[in-house]
This record gives C-alpha cells, sequence and structure tokens, in this order.
C-alpha cells in the first residue's frame, strides 16, 4: 500500500521529464524593452528546472544570465523570428511554449508563430495565457470591445486602419487627442496630437510599421496608477503591488519617476482599481502575470483601464523587486497549471504565494537617460520611451529614497538640488525634459509656489511638498551651524555626507566623523514582503536612516562583497550583470559569504536568490563605507561591475581592502598621463596625444600632429563627450563639451589615425602572469566606439604576427599593473603598426562574449585568480574554434525621434546580440537579423559618400548584381556605378525641390528616395557617411532617418557592408545549432 | 515650528521616542500593530481597536488627509463608526502635508479633535518585530504625564462600543438581526444594499422575545469573546431555534464558543489587509481584511462543525461551519473596509441562505 503514492510520483515526474518546454528571449537591449527580461527569463527557467522540465531558449543576447550553460538545457542563440524560431521547433518537438517571458519581442513572434499555424502543425502548446487573450489585450479594438462587455471604462476611443479615418474619429472625440499604436514597444509612436494636420503627419508614419492605431480621449495631468495581477487557471486572483507615477499621465511610465506603493490614494481609490483589475483580468483569462494601467482622475474616482499588458513587463520586473515577491518565478509555475495557493512564499519560506505583499518602506524608480549622447535628440520627455535605463531606492521616507535614486543614477547629480543648466523654469516645467525634477526643485528654490507648479506639472501637491521639505533642509544646512539634530535630519531627508558638506562648508570626511560621534547612521532593514509580520528568511536588504536597530546580524564568516554596475546606460549594461552574477556564483562555490551592492531592479543580480546577501542601495564611497563597516569582509571586489566601481576606489580605498589589481595600479591604467608613461617605459606604441591645459596648447598639438584628434576625457566609460574634431572649429567646440562632462579629471587629446583597424584582447591575469585570453576584431575600422563595433571571435583576418605582437604587448603590460583579474586591452592596427589604445583593468563589456564563445567562463577564472586560488594556464587548444562568434551592436534609433542614425567614437547603441555560426557570413547574417535587420530579397538602396568608400564597395555592388538584385543609387553614387558599368536606378535627392521630385516620379523616371523608402520599395539602405568629410549633409541624413522612422534596414558602416553583401549568399544556408552543438 | 516630544513605553521596558502630532495627552492600552497600507480613517474608527494603541507598519501616513463626512442612515461612508477607536497612534513619518480632492482636514487635526495622542517618527518596523516576537503587549503613550500601564481586555469592551438602544434600518427583506458587538458600518451597508432590513441591537439584547427575525449576523467587536457570555447565550438560543446566522470575525469566534468550541488568543493577532484565507471547501484563496487577536480552536469544535477557512500563512482558523445548518462564521472582514472587497460575496450567500431558509419555512 505505501508504495503506491511513491509510484504515482514517479509517474508523474517522468512525465514532466518528458516535458519540453521552448522559452522565447527578448534579444537585444533596446529602449523599452531591456534588462527586465533577463530577470523574467533566468526566474522562469530557474523555476521550470525545479520542476524537472527540459528547457530550451532561444535568444542571441549572449550577454545575459539566462544563456548561462547552468540555466536552460539547451540554448540557441539566434533571431527571435517566426522562420528561426520554426526550425528549433522542428529540431527539437518541444511540447510547449512560453511567450511571456521575452518582451514585446517574444510576443509579437509568438502570435506570428501562431497565425501562421507553425504551433499547430508541430503540436506545440501555448503555456499560461492564450493567444488569444493576447490578441485581446494588444489589438485595441478588440480590448475596448472585450472591456465594453463588463461594462470597464476605457478611454473614448477608435480604432483606425486608414489616415482619413483617424481624422474623422479625432474630431469626434475633440482635440487635443492621443495616437496610440497597436502592438508597440514601450509606446512607439504614441503622442498627444493637438490638429489635424499633425495628426496627419503621425498617423501616415505610424501606418508604415502598423496597420492600426488608436485616436483617443486625451487623459493628460490625469493621475496614472499601474497594479501587477497574478491569476492562476482556477481563477485565484491577487495584486502583487500597485504603482503610482510622481509624473501624471501624458509622461509614458517609463519616463517617469514612480513610487511603490501609490502615495496619494485612499482606501476606496485603492480598492475600486483593485477591483477593476481583478474584474478585467478574469474576464480577458490571463493565466500567469499581467501589468493594468490606470488613469485616475484628480478630482474625483472616475478612472480609466489604459491598457493591459498580458505579460511580463518593466513594471513587473520593478514590482518584483519593489515588493520582493518573485512575480516571474510564480507566473512561471501558474503557466505550468500550478495553483497560487500551492505555491510556496520562497522570500519568507514560512507563508504562502497566495497573498498581497504588504511594504514597509517606499521605493521610488527614476529612469536614467542618455540625451547627450545623441546627435540631433529631442529632449523633450513624453509619451515616447527614451530613456535607457532605471533606478529603484528604497527609504523610510520619501525624501530619502527619492534623493538616494538621484545620485544612483550616476549623472553627476548630488540630490534633487544638482546643478543644471536651466535657462527659463517654467519654460522647463512645462515642457519637460531629462532635467524636469531639477527644474521642479529649482522652481521651488525661487520661491514659486507649490500650486503654480502643481497647476503647470500637474504632479500632486503631495509630493511637491516633499520634494520642498528637501529644500528646506538644504537651506537650513547652509544658513545654520551643523548640529547633531540637523544633521539627523538631513540624513532622514536622504542628504548624502557630500552635499551636507558643500553645504555647510566642510570636508565630506568631516561630516562622516561628525555622523559617526553623535551615532547617526544608518540602519539595515529588511524587505520581507508581509511588513515584519512574520519572520522571513530574506536576505533583501536597504539601508536607512529611519530606524533604531538593525534587522540582521553581522556575524557571517569568510564575507565577500562584490559591486554590482548600477544603472544599464549606453556603455554599462547587462554584460557586467552577468558579470557580477557569475562572480557571486563562483564565490559561492569556493565557499565564501557573498554581499553584493547594486540597485539596478532589471537585473538578474539582485534576485533574491543570487547572493547571499543583497544590499539594495547606493554605490557610492559613502555608503559602500558604511555597509564595509558594519560587515568587515574579506574584502571587496570592483573589477565586475563596470566603471561604477572603478570610479569609486579613489574614494574607498584609503577604508577598505580591494581585492585583485592593487588600486594603485588601476590608477596607472586610468589615469591617462601615468599610462602613457608606463607605455613609454615598456616601448609599447600609442597615438601621439597630450593633456589639455590650454586652449592654445590643444590648437598647438592638433597642428602640429595634424588633424584629425580625438577628444576624451579620462575615467569615463562609453566615451562621454568623445570626438574627432577635423578641424580647429571642430576641437574648440568640442574641447568645452570635455571639461564640462569631467571636471576632476584631465581631458586627453591624441592623434585621430584613418582606416585602422581595432583589436581586443579580453584576459584575465593572476600575479602579473595572463591565464587566458581572447583576441578579437572589430569588423568596422577604429573611429566607431568599440561599444558599437561589431566583433569578430576568434578574429578571423589578422595576421599571425600581428596576433603574436598583440599577446606581447598585453604579457608586457599585466606584469607591469602586476594584475590579479579581468583587464581589457584594446589597440590599433595600421600598416603592422600595433599601438595601444586603451587598457582597463577590469571585467569588459565583451567578456560574456568571449566566455561563451570560448566556452570558457572567463569570469570565474578571474575570481578564483582575486581569491588567490591556484588556477592554472589555459590549454591553447581551447583557443582553437572550428566556429565563428559575431557580436553586433543594437541600437534604439526608432525610439529616438530625429537622431541621426550612424556610429562615431560616442558610443550610442542600446544593447547587442551575438551569434554564433560555422562562418562568419553564417554568424553575421544571424546577429545582424537579430539586430532586426531583414536580409534583402531584391531592392537594395545605394548612397555612398566618399570616393574611397565607393571603390571599396565596388566589387559588391557587382557581386549584388550577379545575385540578381536591383540597385537604387543617389547621385554620385550611380554616376560611380554607371562609370564602372555597374547597373543601378537613379533616384531624386531628398532636398531636391517636391515640384522635381513629384514630376520625376510621375514620369517613372527617377524614383523619389524618400517615397521609395515610406513605401518599402527597396529593403535595405546603405547609406555611408564619408569620415573625411565632417560637414552635416542633410540628403544623406533624411535617408537614414527615413531608413529608421518607417523601418527599413540601414546599414551605414563600408566594412559592415562590404563583409554583409559577401556574406549574402550564404542566407540560404545558415545553421541552426544550440550552443552545445558547436564542438 | 516646535516639535513636543513623545515616547511610546512597551511592559517589557523598551522605549522608543518621537514626537506627537497628535492629541498632547498620555494614554496607555495594548500595543497592535496592522500592515495595510491605506485605509487609515476606516481602520481607526474600527470599533474592534477600542482599547488599543495601534502601530502602522506603513511609514508614511497622513498623505491623503481626512475626508469630510458622507452620511446615510446616520451612518458614514468614510469612518466605520462615529468615533475614533484607536487609543493612540505610533507611526514612521506623519505628513503635514495632505493632498486629495476629498480631504478636509490633516490626520492630526482629526486627532486632536477625537482626544486621541498620536507618535511620528517611531522605527515602527523595530517596535513591529518587538510584538512579534514576544507578542502582544501593554504599552503606554508617554507625552505629558506619566501613565500605570492598562489592559483593555479586563474590561468588557463589547460593552463598552456596542450600541445603546436597537435600531432598525427599514429595506425590503429578509428582516436580519444585527447584533451589534461593535459593528463595522460597512457590514451595516453591506446588508442593506442587498436589499434587508435590519435591526441593530445591542450585545445583550434579547432577540426572541418582541420580534422574529429571519437571520442573525453577529458582529465583529473588540476583546476576548469569552466576556460576551450574554450574547453567547443568545447565539445558543438561536442555534436551537435553527434561525440563520452568520458570524463575522469577533462574531465567528461567538459562534465557536456557543457550538461548544474554544477560543484562544493569538501572539500577536491579524491585522492587515493582505491575509489569505482559503477556503477548505474549494480550495480558493481571498485575500481577506483582518482584525482580531483572537482565534477558534479547530480541535475544539464539536461534531456537526467543521472548520470553513484557514489561513494560508499561519494555518489558524479563517471561518467555521455547521455540517448541515446554516450557521457559519467568518474570522476576516467580508465587508473589507480598509481593505479588499474579495470576499462580499458571502453577504450574498448569506442572504440566499436566509431567502432559501424562509422558503423552507413557508412550505
Amino acid at each position: 500500500m505505501k508504495k503506491k503514492p511513491g509510484k504515482k510520483k514517479e509517474k508523474k515526474d517522468e512525465a514532466k521529464k518528458k516535458m519540453k518546454i521552448l522559452i522565447l528571449g527578448s534579444g537585444a537591449l533596446k529602449i523599452g524593452e531591456a534588462g527586465e527580461f533577463d530577470y523574467s527569463g533566468s526566474q522562469c527557467i530557474k523555476a521550470l528546472k525545479e520542476e524537472g522540465i527540459t528547457t530550451i531558449l532561444i535568444n542571441p543576447n549572449i550577454a545575459t544570465i539566462q544563456t548561462s550553460e547552468y540555466l536552460a538545457d539547451k540554448i540557441y542563440f539566434l533571431p527571435i523570428k517566426p522562420s528561426y524560431v520554426e526550425e528549433v521547433i522542428k529540431k527539437e518537438h518541444p511540447n510547449g511554449i512560453l511567450l511571456s517571458f521575452g518582451g514585446q519581442t517574444a510576443l509579437n513572434c509568438g502570435v506570428e508563430l501562431h497565425d501562421q499555424g507553425i504551433l499547430d502543425k508541430y503540436g506545440v502548446k501555448v503555456l499560461g495565457t492564450q493567444v488569444q487573450t493576447i490578441k485581446d489585450t494588444e489589438d485595441r479594438d478588440l480590448f475596448v470591445k472585450k472591456l465594453a462587455e463588463i461594462d470597464i471604462k476605457v478611454p473614448k476611443s477608435k480604432a483606425v486602419s486608414t489616415v482619413e479615418d483617424a481624422q474623422k474619429a479625432a474630431r469626434m472625440i475633440g482635440y487635443p487627442i492621443m495616437m496610440r499604436v497597436a502592438y508597440a514597444l514601450g509606446g512607439r509612436g504614441s503622442g498627444i496630437i493637438q490638429n489635424e494636420s499633425h495628426l496627419i503627419a503621425q498617423a501616415k508614419k505610424a501606418f508604415s510599421f502598423t496597420n492600426q492605431i488608436l485616436i483617443e480621449e486625451c487623459l493628460v495631468g490625469w493621475k496614472e496608477i499601474e497594479y501587477e495581477v497574478v491569476r492562476d487557471k482556477a481563477d485565484n486572483c491577487i495584486t502583487v503591488c500597485n504603482m503610482e507615477n510622481v509624473d501624471p499621465m501624458g509622461i509614458h511610465t517609463g519616463e517617469s519617476i514612480v513610487v511603490a506603493p501609490v502615495q496619494t490614494l485612499n482606501n476606496h481609490e485603492v480598492q475600486l482599481l483593485r477591483d477593476v483589475s481583478i474584474k478585467t483580468i478574469r474576464h480577458l483569462g490571463i493565466v500567469g502575470e499581467c501589468n493594468i494601467q490606470f488613469a485616475l482622475s484628480p478630482d474625483s474616482d472616475d478612472y480609466r483601464v489604459i491598457e493591459v499588458n498580458a505579460r511580463l513587463s518593466r513594471s513587473s520586473a520593478l514590482a518584483s523587486k519593489a515588493t520582493g515577491y518573485p512575480l516571474a518565478f510564480v507566473a512561471a509555475k501558474l503557466s505550468l497549471g500550478q495553483l497560487l495557493p500551492d505555491i510556496p512564499n520562497s522570500i519568507t519560506k514560512v507563508t504562502a504565494a497566495c497573498f498581497e505583499p504588504a511594504l514597509d518602506y517606499i521605493v521610488v524608480k527614476m529612469p536614467r537617460w542618455d540625451m547627450k549622447k545623441f546627435r540631433r535628440i529631442d529632449r523633450v520627455i513624453g509619451s515616447e520611451m527614451k530613456s535607457v535605463g532605471e533606478v529603484m531606492a528604497i527609504g523610510r521616507s520619501f525624501q530619502e529614497a527619492i534623493q538616494k535614486a538621484v545620485r544612483m543614477l550616476d549623472t553627476g547629480m548630488d540630490g534633487i538640488t544638482a546643478k543644471v543648466d536651466i535657462e527659463d523654469v517654467r519654460k522647463e516645467l512645462k515642457n519637460p525634459t531629462d532635467v524636469r525634477l531639477f527644474a521642479i526643485a529649482e522652481a521651488i528654490k525661487q520661491g514659486i509656489s507649490r500650486e503654480e507648479i502643481a497647476g503647470i506639472t500637474k504632479i500632486d501637491n503631495w509630493f511637491l511638498a516633499k520634494l520642498e521639505s528637501i529644500i528646506t533642509i538644504e537651506k537650513r544646512l547652509l544658513e545654520e551651524k551643523l548640529t547633531p539634530e540637523l544633521l539627523m535630519q538631513a540624513k532622514k531627508h536622504g542628504c548624502s555626507d557630500k552635499k551636507i558638506a558643500s553645504l555647510a562648508q566642510m570636508q565630506e570626511d568631516a561630516v562622516r566623523v561628525m555622523r559617526k560621534k553623535n551615532n547617526i547612521v544608518p540602519f539595515i532593514k529588511q524587505i520581507d514582503t508581509l511588513a515584519g509580520e512574520f519572520p522571513a528568511k530574506t536576505n533583501y536588504l536597504y539601508l536607512t536612516y529611519h530606524g533604531q536597530e538593525h534587522d540582521i546580524t553581522f556575524k557571517e564568516k569568510k564575507k565577500i562583497m562584490v559591486l554590482g554596475s548600477g544603472a544599464y546606460r549606453i556603455g554599462s549594461s547587462v554584460e557586467f550583470d552577468w558579470c557580477a552574477v557569475n562572480c557571486v556564483k563562483t564565490l559561492r562555490e569556493l565557499g565564501y559569504f557573498t554581499i553584493l551592492i547594486n540597485y539596478n531592479p532589471e537585473t538578474v543580480s539582485t534576485d533574491y536568490d543570487e547572493t547571499d546577501k543583497l544590499y539594495f542601495d547606493e554605490l557610492s564611497s559613502e555608503t559602500v563605507r558604511d555597509i564595509y563597516e558594519l560587515e568587515s569582509p574579506e574584502g571587496i571586489i570592483v573589477s565586475m561591475g563596470g566603471q561604477i566601481p572603478t570610479n569609486l576606489i579613489s574614494g574607498i580605498k584609503d577604508h577598505v581592502k580591494i581585492l585583485g589589481t592593487r588600486p594603485e595600479h588601476i590608477d596607472n591604467a586610468e589615469d591617462r598621463n601615468k599610462f602613457s608613461k608606463l607605455l613609454d617605459a615598456l616601448e609599447i606604441d600609442q597615438p601621439e596625444w597630450k593633456e589639455l591645459t590650454t586652449t592654445e596648447d590643444a590648437l598647438e598639438f592638433a597642428a602640429a600632429v595634424d588633424y584629425p584628434v580625438l577628444i576624451r576625457p579620462s575615467y569615463v566609460l562609453s566615451g562621454a563627450a568623445m570626438n574627432v574634431a577635423f578641424d580647429e572649429k571642430a576641437l574648440k567646440e568640442y574641447l568645452t563639451l570635455a571639461t564640462e562632462v569631467s571636471k576632476e579629471h584631465p581631458v586627453v587629446i591624441s592623434k585621430f589615425i584613418l582606416n585602422a583597424k581595432e583589436i581586443e584582447i579580453d584576459a584575465v591575469a593572476s600575479k602579473g602572469e595572463i591565464i587566458c585570453y581572447a583576441i578579437s576584431e572589430h569588423i568596422e575600422n577604429a573611429g566607431v566606439h568599440s561599444g558599437d563595433a561589431t566583433m569578430v571571435l576568434p578574429a578571423q583576418k589578422l595576421y599571425l604576427e600581428t596576433t603574436r605582437r598583440i599577446k606581447a604587448i598585453a604579457r608586457n603590460i599585466a606584469r607591469a599593473l602586476f594584475i590579479t583579474g579581468p583587464f581589457n586591452i584594446q589597440f590599433l592596427a595600421k600598416d603592422n603598426n600595433i599601438r595601444v589604445i586603451e587598457c582597463n583593468l577590469r571585467a569588459s563589456r565583451s567578456f560574456p562574449f568571449v566566455s561563451k564563445v570560448y566556452k570558457l567562463n572567463f569570469v570565474e577564472v578571474a575570481t578564483k585568480a582575486i581569491m588567490g586560488r591556484a588556477v592554472k594556464r589555459v590549454d591553447k587548444a581551447v583557443f582553437d574554434l572550428d566556429y565563428v562568434g559575431v557580436k553586433a551592436p543594437q541600437f534604439s534609433f526608432q525610439r529616438l525621434k530625429g537622431v541621426d542614425p550612424t556610429a562615431s567614437v560616442e558610443m550610442a547603441s542600446t544593447g547587442e546580440v551575438a551569434c554564433i555560426g560555422d562562418s562568419l557570413g553564417d554568424a553575421l547574417l544571424k546577429s545582424l537579423e537579430a539586430t532586426g535587420l531583414m536580409i534583402p530579397e531584391k531592392f537594395i538602396l545605394l548612397s555612398i559618400s566618399g570616393i574611397q568608400n565607393r571603390t571599396k564597395f565596388l566589387p559588391e555592388a557587382k557581386r549584388l548584381i550577379d545575385q540578381g538584385y536591383i540597385l537604387y543609387a543617389t547621385n554620385n553614387t550611380y554616376n560611380f556605378l554607371r562609370r564602372y558599368n555597374v547597373p543601378s536606378i537613379l533616384v531624386t535627392k531628398p532636398t531636391a525641390p517636391s515640384v522635381v521630385r513629384r514630376a520625376f516620379s510621375r514620369l517613372n523616371a527617377k524614383p523619389d528616395v524618400l517615397s521609395l523608402i515610406r513605401e518599402k520599395r527597396c529593403e535595405l539602405v546603405i547609406s555611408i557617411p564619408d569620415e573625411l568629410d565632417p560637414n552635416h549633409h542633410e540628403d544623406k541624413y533624411l535617408i537614414r532617418r527615413h531608413a529608421i522612422d518607417f523601418s527599413v534596414s540601414l546599414i551605414t558602416n563600408i566594412q559592415v557592408a562590404i563583409l554583409f553583401v559577401q556574406s549574402l549568399q550564404e542566407r540560404k544556408h545558415l545553421s541552426i545549432k544550440a550552443w552545445d552543438e558547436y564542438m | 515650528m516646535k516639535r513636543i516630544p513623545a515616547k511610546i513605553v512597551l511592559e517589557d521596558g523598551s522605549s522608543f521616542d518621537g514626537f506627537s502630532f497628535g492629541k498632547e495627552v498620555s494614554v496607555a492600552g495594548e500595543v497592535v500593530f496592522n500592515t495595510g497600507m491605506a485605509g487609515y480613517p476606516e481602520g481607526f474608527t474600527d470599533p474592534s481597536y477600542e482599547g488599543q494603541i495601534l502601530v502602522l507598519t506603513y511609514p508614511l501616513i497622513g498623505n491623503y488627509g481626512i475626508p469630510q463626512t458622507k452620511q446615510e442612515y446616520d451612518l458614514d461612508h468614510h469612518f466605520e463608526s462615529s468615533k475614533v477607536h484607536i487609543s493612540g497612534l505610533i507611526i514612521q513619518e506623519y505628513s503635514e502635508t495632505y493632498s486629495h480632492h476629498e480631504a478636509k482636514k490633516s490626520l492630526g487635526d482629526w486627532l486632536k479633535e477625537n482626544n486621541i495622542p498620536a507618535i511620528t517618527g517611531i522605527d515602527t518596523r523595530a517596535l513591529t518585530k518587538r510584538l512579534r516576537s514576544k507578542g502582544v503587549m501593554l504599552g503606554k503613550i508617554i507625552i505629558t504625564d506619566d501613565k500605570e500601564f492598562f489592559d483593555p481586555n479586563q474590561n468588557n469592551l463589547v460593552k463598552q462600543v456596542s450600541t445603546k438602544k436597537a435600531i432598525t434600518y427599514k429595506n425590503k427583506t429578509p428582516h436580519i438581526a444585527l447584533i451589534d458587538c461593535g459593528v463595522k458600518n460597512n457590514i451595516i451597508f453591506s446588508l442593506i444594499k442587498r436589499g434587508a432590513t435590519l435591526t441593530r441591537v445591542p450585545w445583550d439584547y434579547d432577540i426572541f422575545t418582541n420580534a422574529q427575525y429571519d437571520g442573525i449576523l453577529i458582529s465583529n467587536g473588540p476583546g476576548d469573546p469569552k466576556m460576551c457570555h450574554q450574547t453567547i447565550k443568545t447565539i445558543k438560543a438561536a442555534i436551537k431555534r435553527e434561525i440563520p446566522i452568520f458570524g463575522i470575525c469577533l462574531g465567528n469566534q461567538l459562534l465557536a464558543l456557543a457550538a461548544g468550541a474554544n477560543t484562544y488568543k493569538l501572539k500577536y493577532g491579524h491585522r492587515g489587509q493582505n491575509q489569505p484565507a482559503i477556503n477548505l471547501d474549494t480550495k480558493r484563496c481571498y485575500i481577506t481584511t483582518q482584525n482580531h487577536g483572537f482565534a477558534v480552536d479547530e480541535k475544539t469544535l464539536p461534531a456537526g462543525w467543521k472548520p470553513w477557512f484557514r489561513n494560508a500563512n499561519d494555518k489558524t482558523n479563517e471561518g467555521i461551519r455547521h455540517n448541515a445548518k446554516p450557521f457559519f462564521g467568518f474570522q476576516a472582514h467580508p465587508e473589507s473596509m480598509p481593505g479588499p472587497n474579495d470576499t462580499s460575496f458571502l453577504f450574498d450567500d448569506f442572504l440566499d441562505v436566509v431567502r432559501k431558509n424562509n422558503e423552507k419555512k413557508a412550505r
């Protein structure tokens, strides 16, 4: 008798084992779809593995944690496109597919797979929320109908498919109206429309990438509220978290400061929206997790449901981190058919998952923008998302949390009263940009009343009053003697020691001394999902000055602290999270107790089960020292989180033990002057350079070495304020920019070498000896920031001699700096000359890429080296591969209206992908496709500037013709091709008078280039700027911008264009192999 | 602005310092905590808090002020009774500035008007953890003079908060006797809204002599259920007469005692809006508002009775019912206020049972 249940269980387990589930990832990080999907996908895989299910993951984002060998059983680095997914299904025969863990990309792909009958054909069942429900939430028309069935209020709206219908609908609803786009990431193409001509222009643009838009009533100024809802198949339904946007309707939630829980709603409103949420989600039939957004009138309890996201989202990642409730994990279990009451709360381990978290703190999320990185950007924020990352701060007062959040952005702002140049405060309030918060603080400072500010911004008076209290405290700090009482008040209002010091005219350390003397110290509190009601075993921690005792003890032994990467921004994103997670993982395997500090809600490193203790708090020298003093770990690892930890070294090195390469050696590499001297001593070449003292000096230097020259501030990542100047005028302009960005560190100019090849080495050393390395080459010539470059590993086109010399240089530098841990060196190679341009004594952006291509975890090796473990030099055979990896940048230009979509020395890509192939072409084509490029079938537009570029491309143009492509060309390109007997069709200039364009167009003689793109009569635009010609060409810009705005593939780099064309012949036989099949 | 120091002292000797923002008086009582994040006007007027000093775990309080009264049947929609029932309030961070279209005054002013002391600036998490690990304690808020510790549970709190005379709220059928042990307004509204006529009677009222009721609802209320001998007697009589009975919160405990089961004091009670209650018959889970310090001991339920709901977190009883007869009790608050409305259907269920019972009687 006793054996029976056991047998039953065995059978069940066996069934599960046979169960094979395909998970679609979200691809590269882009604006509106970022690291949060690494979090959701990783939690999903963990949840499935716990059930013994075989998991197959498709995701070309190689830097993610979810694509680690220890997570999914099979990993495909392939584009998230139906054609590729079908191939994988054919090969793997999964029983089920999960669509809700890979953002909009996965959702859209899933719907297509369903509609094309592919899922039915291979008997793959959609788990969790069904496709019809997805459609009901994504198609605005269906959505509105569906909600009308249960009398849920939605904005007055009309879904239209033509511009004329849009005009009609708008007239009916009345201007201003809101235009929304179906199936859009983060509100792309959405916006407030004031009048008819505006509507016509916007609607036309939207119809280029969607066949439906929504014209709806404008709710600008209403409160914007979100609920995260979870439902199981038995209809148990809970709301895990509610959130309030500080910036009300009109500003995209991804662009808004958001607080959790809601602050200005009373019980009636909280419950009303909760009831509507549950009613809606039940009616739609969602199984798993979803997000519902509301507009709530500030004057009554009138509401509208704005949208439902039937999948994990950026908001659900935030809610998950804000509450401690593992939403993605639970959603995955529910997708399998499990019920909420049966799932334990994995945070508390003593309570159930079927409950709604109670918070005893406030969470503030702030978006991180990188507007300065883009040429021609419109900095106004509104209903479209432009931010590239976000931070989450936790405190026990709003002031404490928001001031932390501002500092976490790492944009040099020390709290809400940071100095920013705002000409007209009222104008800024009215037309908000990325500095809105600082404008509000400035307005309060200038004595503009809260009522007036609320009137203009529609921000609730409650938030403004809290901001005002910070300004009041700062005023006291400026005017009064700093007493312990005032110091305590300032800390409770979230002021940093540095800010207090600057206001009270003291040294930062003196403030710290005074704090300690008066026992004004932060206390450590736990995030436990239930406000202390049960003794939870959580390791999720934050610091607060609103407290009198710690929640935890600090008695653990063998502790190591690791600093995370902070907010994702251009130049630092998920790859550093991968490094931090793998570092911690290795430390745990070595038997250490790990402590991680990070504050980015989009990360896996901030998941509750990744570290032994997680401090969800600031990466500032003040906070790191506070935690260090409490924990007394054996040391800190600063080389895994990118540039933020590196920048902290100088502030903490005298107070903490830094593990790995010594701080003074790191400084020798980071400080341009010192590093250059070192290279000279080692007789290693470098481009001629000079540290800027005066403008005159700079001009003199540039004249001596000859233009172009490169300007860069030291201690920066991703080339902030980096520029190439081709003449004196540009040099002067860029110098001003560079000094603005970096006031504390010197600005450097160097000779910019044209037509040079860029090569990188990623390596790990132990006590100065290299243990493993990876040499990769850029496809683009130097001049494109390494973060924007397409990288090939192993390098395919290097001379053996070059490789040998690079290794020798790396070896010498490693010895000279006595490197222990990860490092990266970048080289320029030209005419057999190899010059070093940069050296970072930390893990680099490409560490996950090289680790995964070589199947050798560089971070694991580095961590062992740092901890002084014996690490053997890696056998050279590892580096001998029969396959190639290509890493390609992902740009988000579609999101960034008006920005010129070209790459330069300043990084502009928001993410990256990498695919592995049997050949360079195989890998390249897949990588480019994974970034959204469509491989053309027939029509290509060429617009190539510069005689050099045209000459280089000529053979490829011939090749295209041979393969049956039809080429369109702009004037100069056309003439050039004609001279060499390559047939092409001439198109008119975009700036030609419209009469001319129309006339030619009518005659069908010369197609108008812009309508060619708009009407998608060409599938690919190859538009190459001439790097020798710094002048701005409106024609070329318009062509590129049009390609972006109307979703036509675009290539702007000559080397990429050439290699792409050379690879095209392989397009019919791309390899579909899992990672482990490349051997 | 000069801030007036205030402190909360617990019977274990611990003490927490903050500043006064309510009435400047000292008070003693039983210290309990609630984890709800919104709904203080409703919460503080819940008669179940009689005699208790309330600690809110959510740190930011007072944000949306206090609304104007909005009355119907002489009862307020925004408040759960006609007075503030907590003895004192302990929070982390009081918001001087409030902002809401319905707000008429600040929380501080309202508490002052009602003679309730309040302290801000307390590490409420530390205080909560103390109450959680040591159990609910007596405590005192000291602002002016010192006070003796005082255990409100020694008093018959129900008697203090129950109506002094019977009141009828006329609507249609059925006619329900509402035994007021400290009833919340929304229980009354919930029944009226569903068409019932209500007669709200004092806790020790004789409901059998002068009228005939179709059903009995035993309300929530403060303190130890065992103090309500008279109510238990009434319920026993009703059980004998097989009148449909629905007990809410304290009413659930009183029903259990009348059935012959036992109740006990929880270490630190359930007070919040996120308590998961599982229906043991259907396995469905509901998120409920709770406010109780005592619970039914399921093991002591006599034959014929069974547990109906159970807490998914600590597995304590959240409701009982009779196997065959129309008697049931729910430990949580189907009327919510504040909190989720997930279980409001229980009022429908109750009235259905009452109506069916009437039909049966008619046959």
